[in-house]
């Protein structure tokens, strides 16, 4: 049966975000990548399965998502997301984050570790790697920058579509607001994994085995600072695992909030 | 008539090939093929442009910067104009501009361009731009915010100039608790300043708010009228009437002996392949967030190649033809630059002279014409047009010494 999905604006700190929302039970936050996110994907569909799935779309992200001018940090969409689960009586929420998105949700984490169930931070940003660097967008053309997602970057055609001015206007948008809010130092926070220290959560860490966005040892820097964090690698996807192994992610998140 | 001289200060000893096989001559082209050794000479020969700029005559000698590339070697304008103010004695140091933006501390700029008024005895005009896309990039300065950071630090600098210290300057991209710097511009109120542009919407806008002249960049004569309208019609929302004091007018112009020479030399305007930058991604020239929304669209479909590029790609001769680039002996040139100064009035007029290859020779040639032979039947064809500069017109430094305004400032800042 197909997952019906339902949406409304919340309004946060002044700002109208756009949240969707579908399944029953255990509630889970869903947080997208720093390139927005397709209105939808069969990884959020399979995730509503068996959760209550509660998928913001970031506030400033894409042509359909009200801009905060003021917002000038990855911890303000963190303390926006904290603010609207608390408006609206969701307690305990499951945090699923996505790239960027687990870099907001590694946030929310510090924020409240009492009011947090489980993370599963994929491929997330928000730590510094010690060898390498985050891929830097800023000198990446649109398409470019999202093919290098995959894998297989046939893929992106099947996630995304045929490339248009809709989806490269949301791409320039979606990168207008990273450089709002994660410019300097590009992509990671210097005081995070100090915070973390102090997280008690359990988190599954979960990488592609070709991530070309984010180096594989920011999921060893994670588990470092974590306390009760262990780490999945997923062979054969890239940074997008959740657009290119979608079952067997949704699978690896439900054995862990269920276990 | 202002009467300037400009010239990029091209790296013209680079290896070209090497630009064409990375297919890029901008940002993330190895500076590995810079060589200093030919830098040196570079801008030895440019200080020498300069010095004879100044014995025949030139009103002014215009500075740029740029980042990263073959096509500019000027990294910061504040060390030529600081060498302009300490070896020529009576041209002006024309800054076109200042990328504000990338200025982590104005205070600090309000300091080197006091320092450079007072030693050149008043001969700064500070001109002020954002600074392109990829210089940006290239100081790891947001893209996003280049706007908020150009007006911020317009704020600071004025006030460093202008109020007695110590004051203080809490925003949202620069604070700077104490301000009092032992520097302060000779030129009162403080030094002109010029806004120069290719036509940004924005940029216009902002400039004839302040009732600083605008200096369209090597624009076509029909752009340029449409800047000047945009502007006028800003002008005379806060109240003042917009003359030729209020616009200047760049152009890419070689002048020679002969035609046959001026031509060959002048294909050299063309000398970076690609746009006048030289080759580079689309979103290096124009990062996220850099330009106004409402290019977004076409830009953005140009950027992914879907589209062709929103500011057009012209030949040399569909150049020549509009008088983008001219050339051609002092008579040939003159009649071209009085069509301009007739269908344009400008009241600031700077010749974009050599670029590329020329060689030295050629390049003071030009200089040499320009000065002697070109400028002053140029400054008669002003004074028959009333063209008059902003000194010449003892127009305001800025809309708030304005005498003359129709009604109550109130769109100033």
């Amino acid at each position: 049966m197909p997952v019906e999905w339902k949406e409304a604006a919340h309004s946060v700190a002044g700002t109208n975000v756009r949240i969707k929302e579908a399944g029953s039970g255990a509630p889970v936050l869903v947080l997208h990548h720093d390139i927005g996110t397709p209105e939808s994907l069969p990884f959020y569909d399979k995730l509503a399965e068996s959760h209550r799935v509660i998928q913001p779309i970031h506030p400033g992200w894409g042509l359909t998502s009200e801009r905060p001018e003021w917002m000038r940090s990855v911890r303000d969409i963190a303390a926006m997301y904290r603010m609207d689960l608390a408006a609206h009586g969701i307690e305990k929420a499951h945090l699923v984050g996505l790239g960027f998105g687990g870099w907001i949700a590694a946030e929310m984490m510090t924020m409240a570790p009492n009011d947090t169930g489980k993370a599963v931070l994929v491929g997330a940003m928000g730590v510094q790697p010690k060898n390498g660097y985050i891929t830097d967008m800023a000198i990446h053309g649109y398409l470019d920058y999202a093919r290098m997602f995959f894998h297989d970057a046939s893929r992106f055609e099947r996630i995304w579509g045929e490339p248009d001015g809709d989806m490269l206007e949301n791409f320039d948008i979606c990168r207008e607001m990273c450089f709002r809010t994660a410019w300097k130092p590009y992509m990671f926070s210097h005081t995070l994994p100090n915070l973390l220290m102090s997280v008690p959560n359990r988190t599954l860490m979960v990488w592609g085995d070709d991530d070309r966005i984010v180096p594989a040892e920011c999921a060893d820097i994670y588990c470092a600072a974590l306390p009760n964090a262990r780490k999945e690698v997923v062979a054969g996807s890239g940074h997008a695992v959740d657009m290119e192994k979608p079952d067997e992610l949704a699978g690896l998140i439900g054995n862990f909030l269920n276990g | 008539m202002d009467l300037l001289y400009f010239t990029e200060q091209p790296m013209s000893a680079y290896d070209e090939q090497a630009g064409r096989d990375f297919g890029a001559t901008a940002l993330m082209f190895s500076n590995k093929h810079f060589d200093p050794k030919e830098g040196s000479r570079l801008y030895n020969e440019f200080i020498e442009q300069y010095k004879l700029a100044e014995e025949v005559g030139i009103d002014g000698i215009m500075l740029n910067e740029h980042h990263n590339a073959p096509f500019c070697m000027q990294a910061k304008a504040n060390i030529f104009a600081a060498i302009l103010a300490a070896v020529t004695e009576k041209i002006k140091i024309v800054m076109l501009g200042n990328p504000l933006p990338l200025s982590e501390n104005p205070v600090r700029l309000a300091e080197e361009l006091a320092m450079i008024d007072m030693i050149s005895k008043g001969r700064l005009v500070s001109g002020i731009v954002r600074g392109g896309g990829q210089e940006q990039l290239a100081a790891g300065v947001n893209p996003a915010y280049n706007r908020e950071r150009f007006e911020e630090a317009h704020e600071v600098l004025i006030r460093a100039w202008t109020e007695e210290g110590p004051i203080r300057h809490e925003g949202k991209h620069y604070s700077n608790r104490v301000i009092n710097p032992w520097a302060v511009p000779l030129q009162k109120p403080y030094p002109r300043i010029w806004v120069p542009g290719v036509i940004s919407k924005e940029t216009i806008v902002w400039a004839a708010k302040q009732r600083y002249p605008y200096v369209a960049l090597n624009t076509s004569i029909e752009q340029t009228k449409q800047i000047w309208g945009f502007y006028d019609s800003i002008a005379a929302e806060v109240g003042y009437e917009a003359g030729p004091e209020n616009r200047g007018y760049l152009i890419q112009t070689h002048i020679s002996d002969t035609e046959e020479k001026a031509e060959r030399n002048a294909r050299q305007f063309q000398w970076m392949q690609g746009e006048f930058t030289g080759l580079a991604h689309p979103v290096w020239s124009t990062p996220s967030g850099y330009s106004s929304p409402s290019n977004r669209r076409a830009f953005v479909e140009f950027a992914a190649g879907l589209k062709t590029n929103p500011r057009g790609q012209t030949t040399f001769e569909q150049q020549v033809d509009d008088m983008r680039i001219i050339y051609g002996t002092p008579d040939q040139v003159i009649a071209k630059l009085k069509i301009i100064l007739e269908q344009t009035r400008p009241g600031i007029l700077a010749l974009w002279g050599n670029d590329g290859r020329v060689s030295q020779e050629d390049s003071l040639t030009c200089i040499r014409l320009m000065g002697q032979e070109v400028f002053p039947a140029i400054r008669e064809i002003a004074k028959e047009l009333d063209l008059k500069s902003p000194d010449e017109a003892n127009a305001p430094v800025h809309l708030r010494y304005s005498t003359d305004l129709k009604k109550p400032v109130v769109a100033a800042e």
